[in-house]
């Protein structure tokens, strides 16, 4: 089944000025992502992943070549513009979550929502507690983020990247932080999002974790070395696997 | 971002730092409260001042001679005032209700083992009207004995208290005023001490024809010192006082203002001299308030540039979720505003409460300047949006990429 293609790029470049050398963080680059597709992000540091995961995430421009998110060819907006792109089409999850301390769950979760006058308080908190549900995490809706484990404020900031129902959801090493179980656990959430139709963009340096998304894209010096189809793992096996492993250790 | 969303953002986030938030308002609550305190004393004060030349006689008119100048010498005051002259606006005057002339003399006051230093006053029965002195107990002199250039005498209570030490009655004792002795038939009620501070019961008043005939020590028997003159209200004081120039320069000859041998005074002037001295007080006193008031901005100013900083995540986070430059911009200027607004709220009741305090203490009547509190509110607003401004910018420029890298 062939699906829309909701991120087109073509031969993306991005050059920083570095003293008086430039360095091109991106050197051509060139891909689509599908509606559906469960992409992840690899490259060591350095590589590049972060600048384009930057220009995914219309927080940066690039210096030449297009870039097309749902229709919308990015290099002509302004900076207002791109801010209502990021608040309607796009939801970040970032390695160390970002979430307002002191503020309860659902509070950080209706935050996209603040920036949006299109949609009033009554629906804002609907839409809230639907994206809780959907993390699993109802019961701790009026928690404070001190309050939550990693793991948890994670399906917090998770909560927070769906609510605005946007085409791509962006993680930026969205495991870096967490132990092996729990970062299975969040694999997990994001295998169901995925099946339920989510087109997901994941970075990471973690091999293991890329092998439970769809696609694998890899990158070096800002060109794309790799770019293939895997067998997608089921996440929830390998925690089952790996609790297995932990109870013969423990005996 | 509504406005709601947005007030109700910037609260949550001062609540965070109860403490700190507190702080920062003190500054602006010290300087509003002050502000409120100096502009509502100066008004309480000025009004005090109002009241107690008014009960001296707000419609009084004082008519002196004029110092004189012989050969470019100042002879002190002259003597252009005499009895043609007070028949003259007895008779001619149609905004004068009361008038009477006043010659006084220094005297040595003596009854029996006790003796007194005062001032001895020749006035007519109108002086009690035009002063507003009250006879306590005993009588005015009458026109009878002004007539006869009778030895008659009333007394202020200070006198009576320096007299009179065995508690007798002093109406119809004699006292010695040098040498002359003088029938006590009235005692002034009380008044206390005026504005300046002089003591308004060391007084003894005569019939001004006793004072000129008998007491040697007044240099012209037919001069007075002064003309008092009372008009029948304040508002027609000013005509009285066109009125008797009028008639004192045709009866004087007088054709160039400049060369008048009189000086009229009313109260209205005393009181707009004294009016203009309070009001200044009260402008220099408000300045300095303002200074603390810049001190507070200043204050709100660091503390928003510490915020800022310190959230760099969170203004990181907010752009990359799609608040726009100007919803940065709003959210921390909000904040500075109400943190000032807020102080300045607490910094008015502060400053009534300690206005009234004051003000009751001091007897003056309780004054609040409604313009006052309109200002402070429109001056907290101002000073919020003016010292929160620059941090508000330095946080809605920031770049998003960075922001969230800041650690």
């Amino acid at each position: 089944m062939e699906q829309e293609e909701i991120i087109q790029i073509r031969d993306l470049h991005r050059e920083f000025l570095v003293g008086s050398e430039t360095v091109h963080a991106l050197n051509g680059v060139s891909f689509s992502i599908r509606r559906g597709e469960f992409v992840s992000i690899m490259g060591t540091s350095g590589s590049g992943k972060s600048t384009l995961l930057n220009i995914l995430g219309c927080l940066d421009k690039p210096s030449s070549g297009e870039y097309i998110i749902n229709g919308t060819s990015v290099n002509s907006l302004n900076r207002n513009q791109l801010s209502t792109l990021r608040n309607r089409q796009i939801g970040f999850v970032f390695q160390n979550y970002n979430l307002l301390a002191r503020t309860s769950a659902i509070d950080n979760v209706q935050l996209p929502l603040m920036y949006n006058s299109e949609i009033s308080a009554k629906e804002r908190k609907e839409r809230a507690i639907a994206a809780l549900e959907a993390v699993k995490l109802t019961g701790r809706m009026n928690h404070l983020p001190n309050q939550l484990s990693g793991g948890q404020q994670q399906r917090v900031a998770i909560a927070r990247a769906i609510v605005n129902d946007p085409v791509i959801i962006l993680a930026d090493e969205a495991t870096g932080n967490l132990d092996t179980r729990t970062s299975y656990e969040i694999m997990t959430l994001f295998q169901e999002l995925h099946s339920k139709g989510k087109t997901i963009a994941f970075v990471t340096h973690e091999p293991d974790i890329a092998t439970f998304t769809t696609r694998t894209i890899k990158l070096r010096d800002g060109q794309i070395v790799l770019d293939e189809m895997n067998n997608q793992c089921s996440a929830a096996e390998a925690l089952a696997e790996y609790e297995k492993n932990m109870k013969h250790t423990m005996i | 971002m509504g406005i709601l969303n947005l007030i109700k953002i910037s609260l949550t986030a001062l609540a965070r730092n109860k403490g700190r938030s507190f702080l920062t308002m003190l500054g602006i609550i010290i300087g509003i409260a002050s502000v409120i305190v100096m502009v509502s004393l100066g008004q309480s004060s000025t009004q005090s001042v109002r009241s107690e030349l008014s009960s001296m006689g707000s419609n009084m008119i004082m008519i002196m001679p004029s110092h004189e100048r012989r050969g470019g010498v100042d002879v002190g005051s002259g003597n252009s005032l005499n009895k043609k002259d007070l028949k003259l606006l007895k008779e001619n005057t149609k905004y004068v209700q009361y008038i009477s002339p006043s010659v006084s003399t220094g005297a040595q006051l003596v009854f029996g083992a006790n003796n007194h230093s005062g001032s001895l006053q020749g006035v007519s029965a109108d002086y009690l009207e035009i002063r507003k002195y009250a006879i306590a107990s005993g009588i005015m002199f009458t026109e009878e004995q002004l007539k006869s250039n009778a030895k008659v005498c009333v007394i202020g209570q200070t006198v009576v208290d320096a007299l009179f030490t065995n508690r007798e009655d002093p109406i119809g004792q004699t006292i010695r005023c040098g040498r002359v002795p003088m029938k006590v038939v009235g005692v002034l009620e009380s008044k206390g001490q005026n504005q300046m501070g002089q003591d308004q019961d060391d007084i003894v008043l005569a019939p001004y024809t006793t004072v000129m005939t008998r007491f040697s020590g007044n240099k012209n028997r037919d001069n007075f010192n002064m003309i008092f003159v009372s008009a029948p209200s304040e508002a027609e004081s000013e005509m009285a006082a066109t009125e008797i120039t009028y008639l004192l320069r045709n009866s004087h000859n007088i054709k160039n203002p400049d060369d008048d041998d009189f000086d009229i005074r009313t109260q209205e002037e005393l009181l707009s001299a004294m009016s203009n001295v309070m009001q200044l007080l009260t402008y220099l006193l408000t300045a300095i308030a303002a200074i603390s008031l810049i001190v507070g901005g200043i204050g709100i100013m660091n503390i928003m540039y510490v915020t800022v900083t310190e959230r760099t995540k969170e203004i990181g986070l907010r752009m990359a979720i799609g608040a726009k430059r100007k919803d940065v911009m709003l959210q921390f200027l909000s904040e500075s505003v109400i943190l000032s607004l807020l102080g300045g709220i607490i910094g008015i009741i502060i400053g009534v409460i300690l206005a009234f305090v004051v003000s009751s203490a001091l007897h003056w009547p309780p004054a609040i300047s409604q313009a006052a509190i309109g200002a402070s509110f429109l001056v907290c607003v101002a000073t919020g949006v003016f010292f929160g401004w620059y941090p508000a910018r330095k946080a809605a420029n920031m770049d998003p990429i960075t922001a969230l890298r800041y650690e």
